[in-house]
């Protein structure tokens, strides 16, 4: 049986910093994907929502926050939450129903309005929580990872400060075509460099920042497909693995790694498995995709996923930024709708935006950010805890 | 120095010991796997079926995985000093325990000081004070060097 589902619709609200309620971006971004897809949302069987926590209860229930906000239809519904992993998982509850034979038709959506600055935990004093611990006892903030991945490149790889940057300057070319993108400027290596020192050795403008936006998909079976388009694009995979133990690498809001001793290692490191999980599921290799859309929280890990999605081997990322292989134009464009860099993270939202991306360049409509002859791509990212996934599209 | 009262700013994550403070974890007494902070309702290794977990201290000394710094004052729940002073990060490998910990580096040491593979030894160092006492957590020290000490 094929594990295929289509994308029959996709719809966003822009990126930035707009001062409303994750509802209503929600409902555009979801009114946009039922347009995009010809179906009224009373046609809809399950509304998939990807949680918001930084939005009170209506967050954590988002599956219903959504449906309420469009006009109760009586819809199944469900609400994910898996930090940064969130949007990707909501879709894999959508694909799953489909799959199951439980709904033929699902909307998801994933919005988010987000503070500025740095993300910090909720209120109230809670010890056991190690996302509590890392700010109280030590102020260890997201940016502090970010820095140690990238120092540990420079380290192991020879990575430099200037490579890190370029990966900033490719997507901020990329981001000046995409409409909903929040950062739409040309940046050069010097302006990067020159930013404020944040995390060493990564500078202001290597790290992402926090917006506002939504996304939305509309999926469906591929028999429901047949009658209401030619041709879609299908999701041919979702991964959502958790590590292996041990987890030896360092691990966002951990104080500690897991204990070397008296385990035997895994034989793939937890972001090698996330999209190793999705290419076994699609019967697809990284050989056989056009595009990749990686989570870029920072220049540095972007490029530590060109690696881990298997574009080329460790410590080879550098080069193939270098080469251009990973521009537009390039063997295998990377974040050509300008990434995380130029959106922002909206975090329920961002993993959906990413299949966005795919869905655009697979119809051949991106515009001016086209890959030529896309036929097939990849999504990855990667939250907190432990919650990764990866998303595999083809036509 | 400060002459107020210490206490550890969160109970039962490190020994009070002024000159050679420890890290408290657990050992499972099945596979010999360790935890930080302490485990102590089941083994989280998952070819283990152990439950008996025993607290014990973890090696002093390491040697830096990574480091980074904090240029910028995190937000609460840390409690920033005033004016704030960026600080460096370091992530420690304890060779026995084969566990990495992240830590604030002992003050007045920068990122530029530090390097991969650098011994470094554990330390208390005040994170805040009220009238009474000095609340204190763990931090990560270049071995040798003499500054640093709460």
């Amino acid at each position: 049986m094929s594990k295929d589902v289509a994308v029959l619709g996709l719809g966003m609200h822009p990126w930035g910093k707009w001062g409303q309620s994750f509802v209503g971006y929600g409902v555009a971004a979801a009114r946009d994907a039922l347009r995009d897809a010809g179906l009224q949302w009373k046609d809809i069987q399950l509304v998939a929502g990807g949680d918001t926590i930084r939005n009170g209860y209506p967050g954590f229930v988002s599956g219903a926050t959504f449906a309420q906000a469009l006009g109760w239809s009586g819809a199944k519904v469900s609400s994910s939450y898996g930090a940064c992993a969130t949007g990707a998982q909501a879709i894999g509850v959508a694909r799953a129903h489909i799959l199951a034979g439980l709904c033929d038709v699902a909307l998801v959506v994933g919005a988010d309005a987000a503070p500025r600055g740095f993300f910090a935990p909720t209120g109230g004093r809670r010890p056991d929580d190690p996302d509590w611990l890392r700010f109280h006892l030590q102020g260890i903030t997201n940016p502090t990872y970010f820095g140690l991945y990238a120092r540990r490149r420079m380290d192991e790889y020879g990575a430099t400060q200037e490579d890190f940057a370029a990966v900033k300057v490719k997507n901020a070319r990329h981001g000046l075509h995409n409409p909903n993108a929040r950062y739409r400027k040309e940046v050069t290596l010097d302006e990067v460099l020159g930013s404020a020192l944040v995390a060493d050795p990564l500078h202001l403008l290597d790290i992402c920042a926090t917006s506002d936006g939504a996304a939305a998909l509309v999926l469906s079976s591929m028999d429901f497909a047949r009658k209401h388009a030619t041709n879609p694009v299908r999701i041919a995979a979702v991964s959502t693995v958790t590590p292996v133990y041990p987890n030896t690498i360092i691990e966002m809001p951990n104080l500690s790694t897991d204990s070397k001793a008296g385990a035997t290692l895994p034989e793939r490191g937890f972001k090698e498995s996330i999209a190793h999980a999705a290419y076994e599921e699609s019967g697809l290799g990284p050989e056989d995709m056009h595009l990749a859309e990686v989570y870029d929280l920072s220049t540095a890990l972007e490029l530590d996923w060109y690696e881990q999605i298997g574009l080329c081997p460790p410590g080879d990322a550098e080069k193939l930024l270098r080469d251009g292989q990973t521009m537009l134009g390039g063997r295998i464009p990377v974040n050509p709708s300008g990434g995380l860099s130029c959106f922002g993270e909206a975090v329920p939202a961002q993993a959906i935006a990413q299949v966005c991306e795919l869905t655009w360049q697979l119809r051949g409509r991106a515009g001016a950010r086209q890959v030529e002859g896309a036929k097939a791509g990849v999504t990855v990212n990667q939250g907190l805890f432990g919650h990764g996934s990866s998303v595999i599209c083809k036509v | 120095m400060t002459d107020k009262t210490p206490l550890p700013a969160v109970e039962g994550l490190f020994t009070m010991d002024p000159l050679e403070p420890r890290l408290l974890g657990t050992q499972c007494r099945g596979c010999g796997t360790y935890f930080f902070p302490a485990e102590r309702t089941f083994c989280r290794n998952p070819n283990c079926d152990e439950a008996d977990l025993m607290e014990v201290p973890l090696s002093r000394i390491g040697t830096i995985w990574s480091y980074t710094s904090a240029t910028y004052k995190p937000p609460p729940p840390f409690v920033a000093e005033e004016p704030f002073e960026p600080f460096a990060i370091a992530a420690v490998e304890l060779e026995k325990e084969g566990i990495t910990i992240l830590g604030r580096v002992a003050d007045g040491i920068g990122a530029d000081a530090l390097r991969a593979g650098m011994r470094m030894e554990l330390v208390l160092r005040t994170l805040y004070e009220d009238d009474e006492h000095a609340y204190l957590t763990w931090s990560w020290k270049p071995v040798g060097e003499t500054e640093g000490a709460p």
